[in-house]
Parts: structure tokens; sequence; C-alpha cells
């Protein structure tokens, strides 16, 4: 029963991982930047839902829906101000940047929220299951944790290859020059999906908080590297390579811990990584860049 | 009045000036052609009046109204086309989902109609049309990239040498489709290397030398005179 727990465990982690990398990817797909401020803003969609339920005292629904709004608008305020102007800089003014605004947000929290755990209670408020005489105890978090997962994947799926937004928004990853003749506005379609992703960071906080329930500043930080690290294995760029890398490291990060040790375990999931580029420098379902003349 | 008017047009890429003073017309219904060597700026003024870069100085005005400082998204709408160098088609898409995306600012109704006009003048293109567009053949993505160029109904056409890498049946048939666009009343400004062909079916011609314009007049008289004969024909 011990396998079948921590495959659990390392599905509904690993489902989390994928929210996560799917904006990672879809931002990095588009902007051709490496958001290292998502996961921080993981974080602050944990504190928005936990000041909702506990201090303002509002339905777990009510406050989902305040966390996932705050963080598009979060999302879309820190692309507007800190990224669009460096649109034509160099990339590694860019990652700065980045790197400046998840320090800018760990440390508001900091000021705003202080630095002791906040305990988060689980939004999901239902009994265990528990099957095999109760050898096996599946949490209810973990189910819904694995099925909004699912449910993402496949209407980010449909929106991209059904919606003419979701269209445009692939057109502008391909080529934003070409994007534009076609009458599509780029900075629009760039700051939707930071929008988007940041939305998924929010449920992806609330999620990660109703399992794992210390919620600090720096809560997004590990998660939101793993994340990365997911969305490269699975291919940077590319939706179900995402939601494949994410859901493979959660395993990979709970079997490691459950069976190697758990001080080994984030060591384990880097090397990984390490590997996984050596054999597939474009990741599991990346595309080998192929310049063509 | 003339449907587009250049004057004294001056593009830099940073210090590098690569369009040097260019004045030019195009009447409705016209085919107008701009000729000349590599690197005479002649895709640098097309992509300026398609508002991908920023004139430092100089008029563009379309239908009497000012072009500059209109973003590129803004000039589908104002009924300008560029179908760009190099095609630029979305690879990952679909020849369908490509031909989409030149209707972008234009409704569903409009998309469909356009796609089925665009099917007739370009019938591999149906029979292509759930392949990706990175897998088509050179002349296919060249169909496809004049077909998403006309899915927004333009008034004005722009093409950026639409013959490049092209076999001389596919370079004919591509030009045979200009002429016929021409007729049913795109008017069509055509930048190319291949300058015999550009300026056979152009009513007339403008010749740019480092960035600026040498000769101009009839396509005809051009293609007999001497000096573009030399210059640019082959002797
Ligand atoms: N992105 C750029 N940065 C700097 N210089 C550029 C850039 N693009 C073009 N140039 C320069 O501007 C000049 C004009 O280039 P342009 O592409 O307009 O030429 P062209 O007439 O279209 O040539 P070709 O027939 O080879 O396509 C050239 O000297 C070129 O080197
Ligand atoms: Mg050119």
């Amino acid at each position: 029963m011990g396998f079948l727990t921590n495959l659990i465990n390392g599905v509904s982690l690993g489902s989390v991982y994928a929210i996560i990398a799917l904006g990672y990817t879809m931002v990095y797909g588009i902007a051709k930047m490496l958001n290292f401020a998502h996961g921080d803003v993981i974080m602050v969609g944990g504190y928005i839902c936990f000041v909702c339920m506990n201090n303002l005292g509002l339905p777990v629904a009510v406050a989902i829906l305040l966390s996932i709004v705050g963080c598009t608008c979060l999302g879309m305020v820190v692309e507007r101000a800190a990224y669009k102007p460096l649109r034509e800089a160099p990339s590694l003014a860019v990652l700065i940047t980045a790197i400046g605004v998840s320090y800018f947000l760990q440390n508001s929290a900091l000021l705003i929220w202080g630095a002791d755990p906040k305990v988060f209670k689980s939004v999901v408020d239902l009994p265990s299951l528990k099957f095999f005489e109760g050898q096996l105890v599946v949490g209810p978090i973990n189910i819904v944790t694995a099925l909004t997962c699912v449910l993402i994947m496949v209407s980010l799926t449909l929106f991209t290859s059904r919606t003419k937004m979701g269209k445009a928004m692939r057109a502008c990853s391909e080529d934003k020059g070409a994007a534009q003749l076609m009458g599509i506005n780029v900075n629009t379609t760039i700051s939707m999906v930071f929008a988007i992703g940041s939305g998924l960071a929010a449920i992806a906080g609330v999620l990660l908080c109703s399992t794992y329930p210390t919620l600090m500043p720096t809560t997004g930080s590990l998660p939101g590297i793993k994340a990365f690290t997911a969305a490269v294995i699975g291919g940077i760029g590319s939706i179900p390579g995402a939601a494949l890398g994410g859901v493979l490291l959660g395993i990979i990060e709970i079997f490691a811990k459950a069976y190697i040790g758990t001080q080994l375990a984030d060591a384990i999931v880097f090397g990984v990584l390490i590997v996984m580029l050596l054999i597939r420098p474009a990741g599991l379902l990346g595309k080998e860049i192929h310049e063509k003349v | 009045m003339s449907m587009l008017k250049i004057t004294d047009l001056n593009v830099y890429y940073g210090s590098i000036h690569a369009v040097k003073g260019v004045s030019f017309e195009v009447e409705e219904g016209e085919i107008v052609t701009l000729i000349g060597a590599n690197g005479a700026g002649k895709s640098t003024t097309l992509n300026t009046v398609a508002g991908l870069l920023r004139p430092r100085s100089g008029s563009i005005e379309f239908e009497g109204k000012s072009l500059v400082g209109v973003p590129a998204h803004k000039m589908v709408s104002r009924g300008i086309a560029l179908c760009p160098e190099g095609r630029r088609i979305f690879q990952d898409m679909t020849v369908r989902e490509n031909l989409e995306m030149g209707a972008f600012t234009r409704t569903e109704e409009e998309s469909l109609e356009m796609r089925k006009r665009v099917y007739e003048s370009f019938p591999r293109l149906k029979e292509r049309r759930t392949q990706a567009g990175g897998t088509l053949s050179g002349g296919e993505q060249q169909m496809l990239a004049m077909g998403r160029a006309l899915m927004s109904k333009p008034k004005l056409m722009m093409l950026d040498e639409p013959s490049m890498g092209l076999a001389p049946i596919l370079v004919q048939e591509i030009f045979d489709i200009i002429k016929e666009l021409n007729a049913q009343g795109t008017t069509i400004l055509l930048v190319e290397q291949n300058a015999s062909m550009a300026l056979s079916i152009a009513n007339r011609a403008y010749v740019l030398e480092t960035g600026r314009v040498s000769m101009s007049g009839d396509a005809n008289e051009l293609l007999h005179d001497e000096r573009v004969r030399k210059a640019y024909l082959g002797g």
C-alpha cells in the first residue's frame, strides 16, 4: 500500500507542479522570457485566499475566486510595469528584472503578512476516502488537485486549438511580426497570457497550501523553481509537455523522499533535470530547434 | 489622388541609414513594382509602410490619411496587407489556421467567405488545409502567405519577393495569380529581385539603389531601358 500511497501523493504534488509549469511555459512561449516571479504569484494567491477565509470569513468558493482575480490582475500589472518596457531589451536584462520582481513580491508579503508561517486550512472539507479496509487512505485534496489539473489541461488545449484568441496566442508565440501583420495586437495578447498564467498560479497556490498547509512569503519559490524544471523537462513552450513534466517531477520527488531520503529528494529532482537535458536538450515533448531558410 | 503616397521617407536601423529620402506613389488599381539590388532598401520600405518599422522622417499617406505612427496591427483594418519577405507563415499552425489568422480582424462569416475564395485561387491549399504550414513545399508556402494576406480583403496588397526560391514554372504561376488579383480590383505594390518578370506585369516601376530612387517610370519603358537591362536584367 505504501507504493500506492506514494504514487497518489506524487501525482497530486505533480499536478500542482503541472499547473504552475503551464503558466511558465505559456509565458515563455509568447514572451520568450523566464518569469522567475511566477512562483511568488503562487504565494500571493495563497495569502489572498487565506485572508479571505480567515480574516474576512468569506466562503471558500469566494475566497478562491478572489485569489484568482487578484493574481490575474497582479500578473497583468507586473507584465505592464516590469516586462513590457523591456520588450526589445537583451534577455539577461529581462531575467534580472524577473528575479527583482520575485524579491519584490516576497518582501512585500513579508511586510504585509510577517515572517511567521500561517496555517492554511484546506479548501476541501471532506472526509478522506478509505480503500482496502482502511489500508489505503486518499485525501480528498489529492483527488481535487488531480482533477483540477486535468480540467485545466483540457481547457487550455481547447482554448489554444479552437478559439480565435487562443490561435492568436500561438501565432504570436511563433512570429510576432507576422502576427501583427494579421491585425493581432501583440501587447494585448501577451498581457492575456500573463493573466491566464497568473490565474493558474493562484489555483496552484490554493491547492499547494491545502496539501502542505504552511504559508510563508517564501512558500512559492521552491515549487516555482521545480515547476520551471518540469516545464524544461517537458519541453519549454509545450503545453502537454509542461503537464507531463510536472506530474513526472512530482512522482519522482515523492518516491525519492520515501525510498531514498528527504534531504536528497530535491537534489535528485534537479539531477533528473540535468540528465534529461543531456539526453534530450529540447525536453520530452519540445520540438527540436530547426532553422528553416 | 494617389492611393498611397510616400514623400521623402527616411528609415534608419540604429545609425544605418537604409532608406534615404524615398518618394513614390501608387494609384488605385495599379501594379507598381520596386526593383533594386540586394540591400537597396526595398524590404525596409515595405516594412515601414506596414508599420513594422518607424520612419525617422517623411510622410506616408494612404487614401489621404497619414500612416506614420499607426501600429502594424491596425494596418489590415485600413485595407493594407503585407505578404512579407521569407513568407513567415506560422509553421506549427495548419493551412486553415494560417488563413484564419489572415482574417483575424474580420467576422466569422467574412472569414469563411474569403477562405472559399482563397481556396478557389489556390486549389492546392484546399487539398492541404489540415497540414502544418511548416511542412508545405516552398511554392505552397508562398501560396499560403499570399492567401493569408488576401484573407483580410486588402485594398492594397504589398508583396515582398514572392518569387524567391521558386522554380521558373512556379514563378510564372505566382505572377499569373498576382495579375489575376489585380484584375479583380486589388492594388499591388510588388518588390522583386526578378526584375524582368516584375516589369512585365507592372504598370509602373521605381528602381531603388542604396536607399534612393535612381529611376522611375513606365514599367514597359524601363524593361527596355539600357541602364536597367545592364544592371538588373543581366545585359
Ligand atoms: N534589422 C536590421 N538591422 C540593421 N540593418 C539592417 C536591418 N535590416 C536591413 N538592414 C540594412 O538595411 C539595408 C536595406 O535592407 P533591405 O532589407 O531593405 O534591403 P532589400 O532591398 O530588401 O534587399 P534584398 O533584396 O536582399 O531583400 C541593407 O544595407 C541592410 O543591411
Ligand atoms: Mg528584401
